[in-house]
């Protein structure tokens, strides 16, 4: 275990009387596949849309890569190399998968003149590379909306690849979605982690999915950090247990 | 020589032809090609971007009235023109209009440029309906504006010098006028198509389909939406000043600012063609225009009934518009089709 990417410490979140995130801290280390897990309306989305600036915290600091970024917004985080993806799949229905791909290109070093060139050559390569590993090369010009949710998933997956993040928040990757292809998906995951070397820190609620994905997880409840502890650990984890199964 | 450019050709060597062999017809024909204009650049923000505005007239309103002053204001003080109305005071000799003219519509460029960029990066902020009511108030205030500014005359209006007698061996000022609205729409034309096909194109579609995830992605949506308006403007200002002179007077709400007209119009044209593609707001121009002339000389009286329900029978059964029908119908015509050349992986369906 390096140092942190992504540093959460004692944050906060409330939506009126609904405290939604309460002094949760978590450390992300750099090049780790990072769960985080909890069950229904415990507060993991709302974390979510706290670390990329989706809205304001109330309270703590979020560091990325030692900077804080806690006061930036969305676009800005999403530039210095932190992408999300979206628990509802969100592509761009009705462009054709390669252009999909060809916009979440870096916009980092986008200036006022190079936004008016075309994609160069290596961008379509690329794209269609991506598209290849996520199993969607045959359908590249159909238009996004039709594609099948799975497929929507796995599009979304090769668009946040394309942008080259350090680090990937993903909401529920494996929701909706066929067994058969749940394996698919993790297998691309762990490969682009290891082969891409991106970071993942990822919200699931498929517990033979993360428990096979993860090193480290944590678990929210009721708003709270309850536990956290390699898979293994938390499986056994009586708070765990009883948090997902009721416990009084 | 491919297909496009014969088809182009074709086009070009029409609208070269075209106020020559109909003579008559030259007014009509030099809307016909500010109608086109009209339905490009609304298209950019309503259909490639998915921001409905209302409000765009204002830039061809904007342009029409700084073309005027600065061709009147450098022979003429503006406020004493404007208040002898009607007098024989305002002519200009040749070179002065011309010279008036290309200034005026320079300067009315930048005017519009600034304007969409000063008002867009605040109002593009407004998303959906909230845009279009936002930039459907933005175009009637300048209207009135423009209509309560003694300077320009107010609401009697400003008439622009006439077109002088000199110039005549240019063909006229039909014809002259013609032209320059032919030139500016095929120039529109190539821009937006050449842009369209540019990551800026892609990042506006981007915008349109889920803006949230847009930003998500780390576009600059603000700064893309607000060039896209800069790129209307800047079209839209420069048609603004030849229609003035072309038409000959410049009502601020009938012919500058006209929102019921000319504003509705834009955006009628642009989703009768087909929304957020390069030739359905030429085609929907084209077809809305000739119809709306034929209804004008045949159905005198009904043409506002005859129009409504030629609008009321394209919602209903082409709702896409004549390019989205085609798209809808003939997928694989487009290109939207499953590469049969690659083995289908069975982990993707």
């Amino acid at each position: 275990m390096s140092t942190p990417m992504l540093e959460i410490t004692g944050v906060s979140k409330a939506f009126g009387g609904v405290i939604a995130n309460e002094d949760i801290s978590i450390n992300v280390p750099e090049g780790s596949i990072t769960g985080l897990i909890g069950p229904n309306g415990s507060g993991k989305t709302t974390l979510f849309n706290s670390v990329v600036g989706y809205h304001p915290i109330d309270a703590g600091t979020i560091k990325f890569e030692g900077q804080e970024i806690s006061k930036l917004r969305v676009p800005e985080i999403a530039r210095l190399g932190m992408l999300r993806t979206f628990q509802q799949t969100r592509i761009y229905g009705e462009m054709d998968c390669v252009k999909n791909m060809l916009i979440s290109m870096p916009h980092r070093d986008e200036s006022l003149m190079n936004i008016f060139t075309n994609f160069p050559p290596e961008a379509t390569e690329k794209a269609e590379s991506l598209l290849e590993f996520v199993g969607l090369f045959s359908k590249r010009y159909l238009l996004a909306g039709e594609l099948s949710f799975g497929q929507q998933k796995l599009l979304e997956f090769a668009m946040a690849l394309m942008n080259e993040p350090k680090i990937l928040l993903l909401d529920e990757p494996t929701a909706g979605i066929n067994p058969t292809l749940i394996n698919g998906i993790i297998d691309r995951l762990k490969r682009a982690n290891e082969q891409l070397g991106i970071t993942l820190f990822v919200i699931e609620h498929n517990m033979r999915v993360i428990m096979n994905l993860a090193e480290h997880i944590y678990c929210l409840a009721h708003g709270q950090l309850l536990a956290d502890g390699p898979p293994e650990e938390l499986q056994d984890n009586q708070l765990v247990i009883d948090a997902y199964l009721g416990a009084h | 020589m491919n297909n496009s450019m014969i088809k182009y050709g074709l086009i070009g060597i029409a609208g070269i032809l075209a106020p020559i062999v109909f003579a008559n017809f030259q007014v009509q024909l030099g809307f016909l090609w500010l109608m086109i204009l009209f339905a490009l650049t609304w298209d950019t923000q309503g259909g490639q971007m998915g921001y409905n505005s209302f409000g765009n007239i204002l830039f061809f309103g904007l342009g029409m009235y700084v073309c005027a002053m600065v061709q009147v204001g450098l022979v003429y003080d503006v406020g004493v023109y404007t208040a002898a109305a009607g007098l024989d005071s305002g002519k200009l000799n040749g070179e002065q209009y011309l010279t008036g003219l290309a200034l005026g519509m320079g300067a009315a460029a930048v005017v519009g440029v600034a304007v969409a960029a000063l008002i867009g990066s605040g109002i593009l902020g407004l998303r959906g309906h909230y845009f279009a009511i936002g930039t459907l108030g933005l175009g009637i205030a300048f209207g009135e504006i423009f209509a309560g500014w003694d300077y320009v005359g107010a609401g009697s209006g400003l008439a622009p010098p006439p077109f002088p007698d000199e110039l005549d061996f240019l063909g006229g000022r039909n014809l002259f006028f013609y032209y320059i609205f032919f030139a500016l729409a095929v120039i529109a034309f190539f821009t937006l198509k050449k842009i369209y096909a540019s990551r800026f194109g892609l990042a506006l579609n981007a915008i349109r389909d889920d803006e949230d995830k847009a930003e998500a992605m780390g576009l600059r949506t603000v700064r893309i939406k607000t060039i896209s308006w800069c790129v209307s403007a800047f079209f839209l200002a420069l048609a603004g000043g030849p229609l003035g002179m072309l038409v000959g007077f410049i009502d601020p709400r009938e012919t500058a600012f006209a929102g019921v007209t000319f504003g509705i119009w834009m955006v009628l044209m642009a989703i009768l063609g087909g929304k957020g593609t390069i030739w359905g707001p030429v085609i929907g121009a084209a077809i809305f225009h000739v119809t709306q002339e034929f209804f004008w000389s045949f159905l005198l009286g009904w043409q506002r009934v005859a129009m409504g329900v030629l609008i009321v029978v394209i919602v209903v059964f082409f709702p896409r518009g004549i390019m989205g029908w085609l798209r809808d119908t003939w997928p694989d015509r487009f290109g939207e089709k499953v590469d049969e050349s690659v083995p289908q992986e069975g982990a993707a369906q």
